[in-house]
């Protein structure tokens, strides 16, 4: 049978379902939260490229490689905020993560 | 086709498997590792989908930056990470709920839709003919000329980002001693040279 859109959307529905679990069951886990976003990210670029392809439309790799720059981006500023936070608290937990409460 | 089926399969079972695994794995090391195999697996269906430009993105960016950064924090950080999954269990049941749910949805969204007849016919860029051009030109083409100031915010995302990594996690510690090249070019010859006399046979 021929591999249309359906099946490329469907892996992508899969891992953005993953990377919502994993946030939900690696609640304490910073480093593994942020890693399920880059799961969902990339079920995000599937989907784009998916559609791009699939409608002979260039823009939605274009997009792909924006949300992957934000992607990156984003990678960088969140593990530099853990590294900082590790070296002031001691602990990743994210319950501990509550200095701002009033 | 077969081949490209069969292809398919492989990889978008590998991705999704690895993919699993990220959440899974006790060893957040082995999580990266995983979430490293799953990028791979997902160049592979850009590959297969015509993406090659953004699939070897996919591998330079995420493979070789991200997710090597990622590396170095989990390893950096000295954590206890068999604390951090107490609760693992408490957690599931609620994040299967939202899970299966959210699937739920997606897949009837996935069985319900159709495509627009016209919507192929108000491509913004027309992907040209693979024999006439390929992929990462065509790509250059539209990126430099019609979204060329999306690529420049692009560019300027990265530099806040990078500029504001090495803000946060940049420190001084007080005690290390520094070369001050001001210092070292204001010293005069007598700060730097005493002459002192040295009588015979005794030494300073």
């Amino acid at each position: 049978m021929a591999i249309g859109l359906a099946h490329y959307l469907t892996v992508a529905a899969i891992l953005f379902t993953l990377g919502i679990f994993g946030i939900f069951l690696n609640r304490k886990n910073v480093i593994v939260i942020l890693m399920s976003i880059e799961l969902m990210l990339l079920a995000v670029n599937i989907n784009l490229v998916a559609f791009s392809s699939h409608l002979g439309d260039l823009v939605g790799q274009v997009f792909a490689l924006f949300v992957l720059t934000v992607a990156a981006g984003e990678a960088a500023i969140g593990l530099a905020i853990l590294v900082i936070y590790y070296r002031n608290r001691g602990s990743i937990a994210v319950e501990d993560i509550n200095m701002m409460k009033g | 086709m077969i081949a490209t089926a069969i292809a398919f399969y492989l990889f978008a079972a590998i991705t999704v498997a690895s993919g699993f695994m990220v959440i899974a794995a006790r060893n957040p090391v082995h999580s990266v590792l995983f979430l490293i195999l799953a990028f791979f697996n997902a160049a592979a269906l850009f590959v297969l989908m015509g993406a090659e430009f953004l699939a070897l993105i996919l591998v330079i960016v995420y493979v070789g930056a991200v997710a090597v950064l990622f590396l170095f924090v989990v390893m950096m950080l000295d954590v206890d990470f068999s604390e951090l999954r107490e609760g693992f269990l408490q957690y599931l049941p609620v994040g299967a709920l939202v899970g299966i749910i959210l699937l739920i949805e997606l897949l009837l969204v996935l069985g319900s839709w159709l495509i627009s007849p016209e919507a192929v016919g108000v491509a913004a860029a027309p992907t040209p003919a693979i024999a006439d051009v390929d992929n990462t030109r065509a790509l250059g083409r539209i990126v430099y000329t019609q979204y060329v100031y999306l690529f420049q915010a692009a560019g300027m995302i990265l530099l806040v980002a990078m500029i504001g990594a090495i803000v946060l996690t940049l420190r001084h510690k007080p005690n290390v001693k520094r070369q001050v090249i001001r210092d070292q070019v204001a010293r005069t010859r007598e700060q730097a040279v005493e002459n002192r006399k040295v009588e015979p046979g005794q030494g300073l």
